[in-house]
C-alpha cells in the first residue's frame, strides 16, 4: 500500500533545513549564499532550493504572470504547485541522504503574500501541510523605508505582481509596493511566534548577521555528521561488504 | 440566499456568489467511459431547447493546461505536484470560465469536476482530509452526474478506442508486472474511490452500457428537472404592456 502522507511536523530525516524569509531588499538571499559557502567550506553536504524553481512549473507561473492572468487564488495555487515539486525532488531526497537543504523562501512567503490578496489564512496554510518543517526558519527583520531604499536603488522597475498590482489598490506601482508589502510586513509578524521563526536584524551589517546565523546553524548541528565524509565512508565499506560476499 | 456556495467557509476574494444564476453540472466518470460523448449531446440537446452552454473540461485552462500536459511527457511528476497542478488548472477555469458563464446564466457543463483529481490523489496516498481542504474553493454544483462502468467494461473500451497509456494505467504506482495488470489494478482502486464519493457528494450515478442513446436517455431525465425551473413559463394572459386589441 502507498504509506501515508506526512504532514508538517512529522518528517524524519537525517538531514537539516535552514531557510529564510523575508521581504524583498531585507537581504536574504545574501545571507543564506555566505552561510551555504561556510558550511561548505566546513565539509557539509549541502543542496539549495529557490522559491519558484521547478523545472515543471515555473514556465507556466512565468507566463501567467507576464500575460497577468494569475488572481489570488491560481497565484497560490500554481506557486504551491511549484513548491510540491520541489519538496518532492529538490527538498525530501537531499533529506532523507543526511544532506543539509537551505531554501530562499519558504512556505511563510505563501503564507504572507496570498493572505495579502485576500486568501483565507486557514486554507492556504492546510494546503502546505505537506511541507517540511524547517530546522530553523530565519525572519529577516527590516523596515518598509529601508527596504524600499534599497530596491529602488538596485533596479529599474518594480515588478507588477510583487506591486499588488493585481489587487488595483492604485495605479502609481511605487504607492502600490509599499501599501502591499506593508501587509507582507503584517502577516510575518504574526507568523513568527505561530510558527517559531528566528528574527534577523536585517539593519545590522552583513558581517553581524552573517555571525549571528553562523552562531545558530551550528548549534542546530551539533552532532550531526558530515555529510560529505560519512557517505564516502558508507560507500567504502560497503564496497568491501560486497566484494567479502 | 446565494444560489451557490462553496464546499469550505471561503472561496474566491472578488467573486460575489450573489452574481451568479446559472446552472453547473458536471459529468464524472473513469477514464474511457463516454464522458465526452455524452457532454457533446448533452450540450446539443439543450442549445436545441435555447440554454446557452459553456462546456470546459479538465486540463484545459488557459493558465496551466498545457504546462500541465507538458509536465505529464517525462513521468516524473509527483503526486503531490500532480493534486495541487489540477488545482491549479481547476481553479484558472472555475474563476475564469465557469463563473463569468453561471454570472450571465448560461448552463455549464463540466467534463471532470474536483472528483477525478481528488480520486487520483487519493488512492497515491493523499490525506484525505488535505486534499478535500486544498479542493474546497470549488463550488457546489446543481448536479454530478457520475458514468459508472465495472473494470472489464472499460478494458474493453479503452482497447478498442485508445489502447492503455501511461497515467490511465497508473504506472506510477508500479501495481502490476505490465501495463494491463497496472491498469486493471489502478481503474478498481480509482473505481472504490468514485463509489465512496458518490454517496458523500450526493452523485446521480448511471450505470453506463455500449447503448449510447439510452443512457443519453437517462442523462436527460435526470438533468430535465434542473433546467425546466430556467425556461420561461408559458404565459397564461397577453404580457404586461401589451393591449388587447379587442
Amino acid at each position: 500500500m502507498t504509506p501515508a502522507m506526512k504532514m508538517y511536523g512529522k518528517h524524519r530525516f537525517p538531514g537539516k533545513l535552514f531557510i529564510v524569509e523575508g521581504i524583498d531588499g531585507s537581504g536574504k538571499s545574501t545571507q543564506i549564499a555566505l552561510l551555504q559557502k561556510w558550511l561548505e567550506s566546513e565539509g557539509y553536504v549541502t543542496f539549495f532550493s529557490e522559491w519558484n524553481s521547478s523545472p515543471l512549473v515555473r514556465e507556466v507561473t512565468k507566463r501567467g504572470k507576464k500575460k497577468r492572468m494569475l488572481t489570488p487564488m491560481t497565484f497560490s495555487l500554481i506557486h504551491a504547485t511549484d513548491f510540491a515539486d520541489r519538496t518532492e525532488h529538490h527538498i525530501v531526497p537531499p533529506l532523507k541522504s543526511g544532506a543539509l537543504v537551505l531554501a530562499d523562501r519558504y512556505i511563510y512567503t505563501a503564507f504572507a503574500r496570498d493572505v495579502a490578496r485576500g486568501v483565507d489564512p486557514q486554507w492556504v496554510r492546510q494546503m502546505y501541510q505537506f511541507a517540511v518543517k524547517p530546522t530553523i526558519g530565519f525572519y529577516f527583520k527590516i523596515s518598509l523605508e529601508e527596504a524600499m531604499k534599497r530596491i529602488l536603488g538596485g533596479r529599474d522597475a518594480i515588478k507588477y505582481y510583487e506591486a499588488g498590482m493585481d489587487l488595483k489598490i492604485t495605479d502609481d506601482i511605487e504607492e502600490s509596493f509599499r501599501v502591499f508589502q506593508g501587509r507582507i510586513i503584517e502577516e510575518y509578524e504574526k507568523m513568527v511566534a505561530e510558527f517559531g521563526l528566528v528574527v534577523i536584524d536585517a539593519s545590522m551589517s552583513i558581517e553581524e548577521q552573517q555571525v549571528q546565523m553562523r552562531q545558530i546553524v551550528s548549534e542546530a548541528l551539533a552532532g550531526t555528521k558530515k555529510t560529505r565524509i560519512r557517505k564516502w565512508l558508507d560507500l567504502s565499506t560497503m564496497v568491501k561488504k560486497a566484494s567479502r560476499q | 440566499m446565494a444560489r451557490f456556495e462553496y464546499y469550505g467557509k471561503k472561496g474566491f476574494p472578488a467573486v460575489n456568489l450573489e452574481e451568479l444564476q446559472g446552472k453547473l453540472i458536471v459529468i464524472e466518470g473513469t477514464d474511457g467511459v463516454g464522458r465526452s460523448t455524452h457532454i457533446g449531446l448533452l450540450k446539443q440537446w439543450l442549445e436545441n431547447n435555447g440554454h446557452a452552454v459553456l462546456d470546459t473540461g479538465m486540463t484545459r485552462s488557459m493558465l496551466a493546461g498545457e504546462g500541465l500536459k507538458a509536465a505529464k511527457v517525462g513521468h516524473t511528476l509527483g503526486w503531490l505536484t500532480m493534486s495541487l497542478f489540477y488545482a491549479t488548472d481547476f481553479a484558472d477555469r472555475l474563476e475564469n470560465e465557469m463563473i463569468p458563464a453561471l454570472r450571465a446564466g448560461f448552463i455549464v457543463l463540466t467534463d471532470r469536476y474536483i472528483f477525478s483529481p481528488m480520486a487520483r490523489g487519493l488512492i497515491r496516498g493523499a490525506d484525505p482530509d488535505w486534499i478535500k481542504g486544498v479542493f474546497e474553493f470549488a463550488l457546489k454544483p446543481d448536479m454530478v452526474i457520475y458514468l459508472r462502468v465495472g473494470v472489464q467494461d472499460l478494458i474493453t473500451r479503452v482497447i478498442q478506442n485508445s489502447g492503455f497509456n501511461y497515467w490511465e494505467s497508473g504506472m506510477d504506482l508500479h501495481l502490476g508486472e505490465d501495463m494491463y495488470e497496472s491498469f486493471v489494478e489502478y481503474q478498481t482502486r480509482i473505481l472504490r474511490e468514485f463509489d465512496k464519493m458518490a454517496g458523500d457528494y450526493n452523485f446521480q450515478t448511471i450505470e453506463t452500457s455500449p447503448n449510447i442513446e439510452e443512457v443519453f436517455e437517462q442523462i436527460k431525465n435526470r438533468v430535465e428537472p434542473i433546467v425546466q425551473s430556467r425556461l420561461p413559463r408559458p404565459r397564461t394572459s397577453p404580457p404586461a404592456g401589451i393591449v388587447n386589441p379587442h
